[in-house]
């Protein structure tokens, strides 16, 4: 809401400067989006009339001005084209500053100049510079600019929240700023105008649920080459709002004084009766701005004889409009429901300033104010006489405004502080509210414009807003205790980043929503939800997988010259379920480039398969139950055919480990090995509360064993085998060493595996370390097909 | 000179030669070993008359004494001075780079997170979580908004076409976690947030801490308490906090929050850095919780905003760009 400093200022006794102005509008809820300061430095800037004008002899686009100053008259030359004889513009006079340029006598092409006439732009006041800024015929020539135009003023822009409708006009600020300062507010004073018998249209309300009150009038023998008066067109310039012509300078005025939006039909296209209705399907109505609306049972419409010739509270018609040639002009201010509008401009996709006040709520007792100021305005400026006010009002639909009950202790239930009564009861006639006392409180009844006013909290809300935020102390919150558990049955998500982080991997948040044809690339499209709605087509559908955002970060930074890239994620995926949409947090993680820091003492590397999956056996480890967890040869669509692994919890698959396939590189635009993994963050967390076991007080033995048996035969089950046919004396199984290669004939591999031994009750003997040993061979043998080495 | 003299001359000279411990024992084993000169010589004694072998027996005791004290100093000094060569030679630059040094970084706004999550919980706040896919009722209806009222236009939504929405705000946690437990109820809700903006301070994607108080005494007053401890906490010093009214349709008072900023030329200005208000009571009802009984306050906030200001990060849209020379400066 835009408004002018010095307008609210001549509806109030106001004394306070404009910094503490603006600080009580924050501080009462109104938050200052910006202050524009406006005609500063005026001096010796008047409002002249051009006398006459001659074309420049040395130049085509300049002209040669006879200007009246008041107290003289100068020889101004001009480039303006609107200069002409007989128009009332600001003239800057020698010495005036206009902008940077002070202004001196000078010749332009060879002749005098006294003075410069200006725009709107060079005096600050408006962005317009399209020529002079044409005053209007009643300026009196000579008096200084600031005074006619009401200088130096404001423009201050208020953030007005949605349920603060009543605010969206400079009588409903005056009244809220008035009881922010304790002051006075008197409503302004409008007289009914005169009226004259004439034509009369019968007003029928078919939707009175949706307008309930509708008030019109004729006003006839308008002259519609009435200029508005030059404090209304200021005002209204102040305002954000560019004056057009007499009538909608008037009814966009009396909006925003008093609130109400007014529409002007020109009268002598309607036939009566008006009709206030649904819109109905197959109907039309072009508007206003020439865009024609399909109507539905949604819209509101106002009808002449039954055809639409409005869109109520939105937009007037195009065919009943008020044009220069306009003559008698019926004017209407209605009540709108707001539930009639809601959304409603929105859907056609339009915003105008009716609806954005309908929407919210406007005073029901409006109209007929209105329509009597809106009257006063245009007869004072353009003649014409005006009939009587025509008001069609269903009572019943009118909003209520019932009494809301505020009990004293609800106030110090819920803002910590004790109120005096009488300030109670000062800050709510400050604001137009009538309070009766009651046993254990008051009965607020709020004035017809305000819509948010409904419950005691609301009142309460008002009491604080007043009184004043700033008062309320802090305190700490007293109330019972209610600690939450510290599970430790789960790894958290600190523990998860941490390990990943001590092992060189930073954190990356990647946009939820990816390209389809990211997806499509890794081939995980499947299930993938779109949105109705997409900023663009790079995020239109939510990530299936967190893989395709981190790798598309990673390759990102090799971009940028970083060589080794470990990126990680934890995050949520997104698929289609039968009812509502499945949503999984994920924990992901790429990496490229060299195994280790490169370091003087370590020689170079690239990282490979199982640099990674011992990141991913460190983040297993966490659990504390790494035999829970297995790795098993897999396939996924985006990974390495023969370097890819899906990781098992107890027989569940939680996640993959793979090599990208060379496909997916090729998509990213990446040539080299990049590896990945990602796992289901609930199916890999839960790990159980530590319970300790007695500690075996009998040393282990070591027994090392070394065979040769097929390459295609997993460790994994060279691993189970030896603990199956162990059993509970094998403590643990070291892998120390592994070759395959030529000398073996390249389809074996031979294997040297350490078995560490021990048993609780007793020192092992030599006997018995042997026997262990047979059995894991003789298992090895047949179930590995291994055999010892020699 | 006596042949044990003689012997002991020999020795003591010898053992002063000797250039190394492995040296110095072959002497030892010569002189003093099973079949050492010396060791032959007492074990010619048995062979001499009494009177003689008493006075011999002392002599070649005596050497023995003599030799084995050589020997023991200087073996003493062969291990110094080869300790001192062994050390010597172990020498390093501990100037030298380590190896597997390299540590990764949390991400900025995780950092945030966690730091927020960390203060409330030492308040007695509970994580509580919600869908990031929500509906209608829990991102609006349920938080008074209702359906086209202009408050939603405050809300940017992404829509899915059956009439799901990415949630706006983290708040629909506040339903979520209310309904069905019994106050006194202290969560907080930190996760992703969406809305349909794009632009230099607008991301479509961003995070919220969300927080909720319930119980049978709360007030404005004690809202105003907590939040001034999480921001004195969150930031480590006191600066001028101040409530300003404003509007959500789920909260009765509401107010904004805001701060004094010192800037770095010297000047100040008050910044938004946080959304406050007391549960609305139809709120409450929504979550089976009588507001006649129960008072409650809900407070959110926007994580980038406070990682911004703690971490004096410029531009929001480095937080999704996942440049590692960024992220490295939070590790």
């Amino acid at each position: 809401m835009k408004f002018s400093e010095n307008w609210l200022r001549s509806r109030l006794p106001l004394q306070v400067d404009q910094a503490t102005l603006l600080e009580r509008f924050d501080m009462i809820g109104h938050e200052v989006e910006s202050v524009e300061r406006l005609g500063e430095g005026l001096e010796g800037v008047v409002v002249a009339q051009i006398v006459s004008c001659a074309k420049h002899p040395q130049a085509d686009r300049l002209q040669v001005c006879e200007v009246d100053a008041g107290s003289e008259r100068l020889q101004i030359v001009c480039g303006a084209p609107n200069a002409r004889a007989g128009l009332k513009a600001p003239l800057a006079k020698i010495g005036a500053r206009v902008g940077e340029l002070t202004i001196k006598a000078a010749k332009l092409r060879g002749v005098d100049s006294s003075g410069m006439l200006c725009s709107a732009r060079e005096l600050g006041l408006d962005a317009d510079a399209s020529g002079l800024l044409e005053l209007p015929a009643d300026g009196v020539v000579g008096q200084a600019l600031a005074a006619h135009l009401g200088l130096p003023d404001a423009v201050i822009d208020l953030g007005l929240t949605p349920n603060r409708a009543d605010c969206l006009s400079v009588e409903g600020l005056a009244i809220d700023v008035a009881a922010a300062f304790g002051l006075p507010y008197k409503p302004l004073a409008i007289e009914p105008v005169p009226t004259h018998d004439g034509r009369v249209l019968a007003v029928e309300l078919e939707s009175a649920a949706d307008c309930p009150r509708y008030c019109g009038r004729f006003i006839a023998d308008v002259d519609m080459q009435a200029c508005s008066p030059a404090w209304l067109v200021e005002r209204l310039r102040r305002s954000g709002l560019r004056p057009i012509s007499l009538l909608v300078d008037v009814t966009n005025y009396v909006m925003l004084e008093l609130g109400q939006p007014l529409h002007a039909f020109d009268a002598d296209t309607l036939q009566g009766p008006i009709g206030v209705r649904r819109g109905r399907a197959g109907e039309t109505l072009m508007l206003l701005d020439e865009r024609e609306v399909k109507l539905d049972g949604e819209l509101l419409v106002i009808t002449d004889a039954g055809r639409p010739v409005a869109l109520a509270g939105l937009m007037g018609g195009f065919d009943t409009r008020v044009t220069g040639a306009t003559r008698n002009v019926f004017l209407e201010a209605a009540h709108f429901a707001p539930a009639a509008l809601a959304g409603r401009a929105r859907r056609l996709g339009m915003h105008t300033d009716a609806a954005h006040r309908f929407e919210r709520g406007v005073d029901a007792d409006l109209p007929r104010l209105a329509l009597e100021r809106a009257t006063s305005l245009i007869l004072e400026a353009a003649g014409g006489t005006a009939g009587e006010i025509v008001e069609a009002v269903e009572a019943a639909h009118l909003p209520r405004r019932t009494a809301v009950p505020l009990r004293r202790s609800r106030i110090a239930r819920l803002l910590g502080i004790t109120l005096d009564d009488a300030e109670v009861e000062r800050i709510f006639a400050g604001l137009d509210m009538r309070v009766e006392r009651t046993a254990d409180g008051w009965q607020v009844t709020p004035p017809g414009r305000r819509f948010d006013i409904a419950i005691e909290e609301d009142l309460i809300e008002e009491v604080a807003r007043i009184h004043g935020y700033d008062r309320i102390p802090d305190r700490a919150p007293g109330g019972a205790l209610a600690t939450p558990a510290l599970p430790e049955n789960r790894v958290s998500r600190v523990a998860l980043r941490e390990q990943l982080v001590a092992r060189g991997f930073h954190e990356a948040i990647t946009y939820a929503f990816v390209a389809p044809a990211q997806l499509e690339d890794w081939q995980l499209a499947d299930g993938a939800i779109a949105l109705a709605n997409p900023l663009s087509a790079e995020l239109a559908v939510m990530r299936t997988s967190l893989l395709p955002g981190i790798a598309a970060a990673l390759v990102g930074n090799r971009r940028r010259q970083v060589q080794r890239v470990r990126l990680f994620e934890i995050g949520r995926v997104f698929a289609s379920g039968s009812g509502a949409p499945i949503e999984v947090e994920r924990i992901a993680g790429v990496v490229c480039g060299a195994a280790a820091a490169e370091q003087w003492g370590q020689p170079w590397r690239e990282v490979d398969f199982f640099d990674l999956k011992g990141d991913v056996e460190s983040l297993l480890a966490l659990t504390n139950s790494r035999e829970d967890f297995s790795f098993v040869t897999a396939n996924v669509p985006w990974g390495h055919p023969g370097q890819c692994a899906a990781i098992k919890r107890a027989g569940q698959v939680v996640g993959h480990l793979a090599a990208l396939h060379p496909q997916v590189c090729r998509a990213l635009d990446f040539d080299r090995a990049v590896f990945a993994f990602e796992l289901d963050v609930d199916a890999i967390t839960p790990r159980p509360v530590p319970l300790a076991r007695a500690l075996s007080r009998f040393p282990s033995v070591r027994r090392d064993l070394s065979i040769e048996l097929s390459a295609a035969v997993p460790f994994a089950a060279v691993e189970a085998a030896i603990r199956d046919a162990v059993g509970e004396t094998l403590a643990d199984v070291v892998l120390f060493d592994r070759y395959v290669g030529e000398k073996l004939g390249g389809e074996v591999k031979s294997l040297a595996i350490g078995l560490i031994l021990q048993d609780c009750y007793r020192t092992l003997t030599d006997e018995d370390a042997d026997r262990c040993t047979s059995l894991a061979v003789a298992a090895l043998q047949s179930t590995c097909g291994a055999k010892l080495r020699g | 000179m006596s042949d044990i003299e003689q012997l002991v001359a020999s020795a003591l000279a010898q053992i002063a030669a000797a250039a190394d411990s492995a040296a110095l024992e072959e002497l030892r084993v010569a002189v003093l070993g099973k079949t050492g000169s010396l060791t032959l010589l007492l074990k010619q004694l048995g062979a001499l008359p009494a009177e003689e072998r008493k006075a011999r027996g002392a002599q070649v005791n005596a050497a023995k004494e003599q030799i084995g004290q050589a020997l023991a100093a200087r073996k003493q000094d062969l291990d110094a001075a080869e300790t001192q060569a062994r050390l010597s030679a172990g020498r390093v630059d501990v100037t030298l780079p380590g190896r597997d040094a390299d540590r990764g970084g949390l991400h900025p706004i995780t950092r945030t997170l966690e730091r927020i999550s960390a203060i409330f919980a030492r308040l007695g706040y509970d994580v509580a979580d919600g869908p990031e896919i929500e509906d209608d009722w829990h991102n609006f209806g349920a938080l008074n908004f209702p359906p086209d009222h202009p408050a939603r236009t405050m809300h940017d939504t992404f829509w899915f076409a059956d009439g799901r929405l990415l949630r706006t705000h983290t708040s629909p946690v506040q339903i979520r976690a209310a309904k069905g437990r019994t106050p006194p109820i202290r969560v907080i809700a930190p996760g992703k947030v969406y809305r349909s903006d794009s632009d230099q301070t607008h991301s479509p994607m961003f995070h919220q801490v969300e927080g909720l108080l319930i119980d049978e005494t709360s007030t404005m007053a004690d809202l105003k308490g907590t939040l001034r401890e999480f921001l004195r906490a969150f930031f480590d010093r006191d600066f001028e906090m101040r409530f300003k009214p404003t509007f959500f349709p789920f909260v009765e008072p509401g107010a904004d929050v805001i701060i004094r900023w010192d800037l770095p030329d010297g000047g100040s200005r008050w910044l938004e850095v946080l959304g406050c208000g007391m549960v609305h009571p139809a709120v409450l009802r929504n979550c089976g919780i009588d507001p006649e009984r129960y008072s409650g306050f809900a407070f959110g906030m926007g994580a980038e905003r406070l990682a911004m200001l703690r971490y004096g990060v410029n531009d929001l849209r480095a937080f999704f760009e996942n440049d590692v020379r960024f992220l490295r400066q939070f590790a």
